[in-house]
């Protein structure tokens, strides 16, 4: 019982703070607005099909999340409350907490680009909302749970900023690969059904990640 | 209060493949306190992480018992305090608000309000509670982790550099505070001040010997 | 290590004696004559090769993978330099496989890269021998470097499987032997070559694996010697 009581204040730690520094809400919805228009200059007379969009849809939410989920523990790492933190709670709280942040963020973020795409793009119409709700929920998971082990692991490193999309694009394609095949088939209006394969892997994906994560963290997290 | 006794032995650490330091070997049983000392980069402030389990050693096991029990560091951490010039607090909560959040991802005691409003009176922050810790200067975050280090009672209290940047009013609440903690629990003091290696009982020296 | 140095030598010489010189007919013979499969002809030759390197990188990253782990489990830096030695053996041979590949895609699909989910992969472990050294060179100490660099192959290590249910979901596959592949040259792919072929694929394997070892061997006992000379330089 020590141990959730101890993760969840870890949480509340990083959400009060992300609310009084916005380090990282505000790089995420700038990115967000930056990209969208980028591909809205470029694609601004041609109808896009939704196998298109759904790559592009993908697209922004991997940028966006590189530039803001590596905070978590570049932010404790550059002013030194690392130690702060090691003293206080065990990697596996630290690893979970962390972990419950970045989820709620790219679930934050994923909807941001959801309820943005539907808006700008007309070709963008959702038509099983279920796939479509399944896979980003999954997708958004799947993806924080990757992204957290590797935000620990570049913050030791010394360039952080353009190593985090390195290191993470390997590791993410998988992923990536299923939620756009996926996103495509909710586009087209597809049977529950025939997506079912998709969220098998999205599911597998999420539970190997995350329990190879939380393994591995130790290593990571203690010198 | 508990009664606490460590065992270190041979512990040795290497940074790059080279040696810091090697076979260091004491045992500690509370009430004692112990000095280390060394040269500048002898690795005082290595050994005091590795003491408060927060790095590994390369070599070498530390052994923790507690009550005549032996218990794992991630256990014995919650009776370590430590005060590093490594270890900063969040700048972006207040002093009060530091020490609430900081207790709470601790969670095995429960939150004692008084006992942080004490220790801020103790260390002369009270009418700075409110204030960011960002806009502290550098004597009153040292004065603050203190307030940290002290908060759930420690047995062991292992200090690196403890009076930098402190006044006199400072270094003498440190000194009140060194002298209960000697003989009540294990104090550690790294540090390259004759006068505060003086504090402890026993002295042990890192570094490797010049070639 | 003798005995595989010269194993490896006279395999993998046999193998391009034998891979480029043996003839290819119609109606074979003897053990010194090829049957030509429609649709690849002199093509088929690259399977002696192409096939051996490919695997030699996949082997390099496990081997990598393997002592990272052991580095993880006792902190011997030791182990670290086996799994960094393997590792940029491993992203050579992956840089053989993709182009020796990459000239026959040319010749055989008409261009040089077709996203076939055989090339996605070797593209894929690219980016991960890439990403890998990246790392590396991003982190300070010796001992950081060796412990979180063993953390990423491992990371990297988790995803592999999931692109064997992957792969087939999203591109029909030309490598001959795929199901997407119409020329009539399943038989390669599936094994079902010739005896005579089928030594020399298999000399091939072996002898590019043992190639692997000695070469391992060498930049293994080199990078200790450079290790020792630098403390001593201190």
């Amino acid at each position: 019982m020590n141990s959730i009581a101890s993760t969840w204040a870890v949480v509340v730690k990083d959400v009060r703070s992300e609310l009084r520094t916005r380090y990282a809400l505000n790089a995420l919805l700038m990115f967000v607005i930056t990209s969208v228009a980028t591909i809205l200059f470029a694609l601004r007379e041609d109808e896009l099909n939704p196998e298109i969009l759904s790559g592009m849809f993908w697209v922004v939410i991997f940028f966006t999340a590189m530039s803001g989920l590596s905070r978590i523990f570049v932010s404790e790492e550059e002013r030194g409350t690392t130690l702060t933190l090691q003293l206080v709670a065990s990697p596996s709280v630290v690893y979970f907490g962390k972990l419950i942040f970045n989820c709620g963020l790219t679930l934050l973020l994923s909807s941001a680009v959801t309820v943005l795409y539907v808006v700008v793009f007309p070709a963008f119409v959702i038509k099983s909302a279920l796939i479509f709700g399944l896979t980003v929920f999954l997708g958004s998971l799947g993806f924080a749970s990757a992204a957290t082990i590797i935000a620990a692991v570049i913050a030791k490193a010394n360039t952080k900023g353009t190593l985090y999309p390195v290191l993470s694009f390997p590791i993410l394609i998988p992923l990536l690969m299923t939620v756009m095949k996926s996103t495509a088939r909710a586009l087209d209006g597809e049977l529950f059904t025939a997506a079912l394969g998709e969220f098998q892997i999205l599911v597998s994906y999420l539970l190997v990640m995350t329990a190879g994560s939380y393994l591995l963290f130790d290593y990571v997290w203690k010198e | 209060m508990n009664h606490v006794f460590m065992t270190a032995t041979e512990i040795a650490k290497d940074f790059n493949r080279r040696p810091i330091f090697r076979d260091i070997s004491f045992s500690l049983s509370s009430p004692s306190s112990l000095a280390i000392s060394g040269k500048n980069g002898a690795g005082k402030s290595t050994l005091s992480k590795i003491l408060a389990g927060l790095i590994s050693s390369t070599r070498g096991s530390i052994t923790y018992t507690l009550n005549d029990k032996q218990v794992g560091i991630e256990e014995f951490k919650h009776h370590i305090g430590f005060v590093s010039p490594y270890l900063n607090l969040y700048d972006e909560f207040t002093a009060l608000e530091n020490l609430q959040l900081l207790s709470r991802i601790r969670a095995t005691t429960q939150q004692n309000e008084t006992r942080m409003k004490d220790l801020l009176r103790l260390v002369s922050l009270w009418k700075r509670k409110d204030d960011l810790v960002g806009t502290f200067s550098s004597g009153m975050k040292q004065r603050l982790k203190y307030a940290f280090a002290l908060l759930h009672n420690p047995i062991v209290l292992i200090l690196d550099e403890p009076t930098s940047n402190l006044d006199d009013e400072g270094i003498e609440f440190v000194q009140r505070m060194v002298k209960q903690q000697k003989e009540e629990g294990v104090l550690i003091v790294a540090t390259n001040d004759k006068k505060e290696a003086c504090w402890c009982a026993q002295e042990i020296h890192v570094g490797m010997p010049e070639k | 290590m003798k005995a595989v140095k010269y194993l490896a030598i006279i395999l993998v010489t046999f193998v391009i004696i034998a891979g480029i010189a043996i003839p290819m007919v119609l109606q074979p013979q003897s053990l010194l004559e090829f049957p030509i499969i429609p649709g690849l002809e002199d093509k088929a030759r690259n399977i002696f090769f192409h096939v051996p390197v490919a695997w030699t990188s996949v082997l390099g990253f496990l081997v990598a993978l393997f002592y990272g782990f052991k580095y993880l489990r006792t902190k011997n830096l030791d182990y670290d330099i086996k799994s960094v030695s393997s590792a940029g053996l491993g992203m050579m041979f992956c840089l053989l496989a993709t182009m020796t590949g990459s000239i026959w895609a040319k010749f055989n699909w008409g261009s040089f890269w077709n996203w076939d989910p055989r090339e996605t992969s070797i593209f894929i472990l690219l980016l991960i021998y890439g990403a890998y050294f990246a790392l590396r060179s991003a982190l300070g100490s010796d001992e950081v470097r060796a412990r979180l660099s063993a953390v990423y192959a491992i990371l990297a290590g988790l995803t592999a499987p999931f692109f064997i249910f992957i792969m087939p979901r999203i591109v029909g596959g030309l490598h001959p032997g795929a199901k997407g592949d119409a020329s009539g040259s399943t038989p390669v792919a599936q094994l079902h070559m010739p005896p005579n072929m089928r030594i020399v694929f298999f000399a091939g394997l072996i002898g590019f694996s043992l190639f692997f070892i000695w070469l391992l061997n060498v930049r293994i006992r080199a990078a200790r010697v450079e290790h020792q000379l630098s403390i001593k330089d201190h």
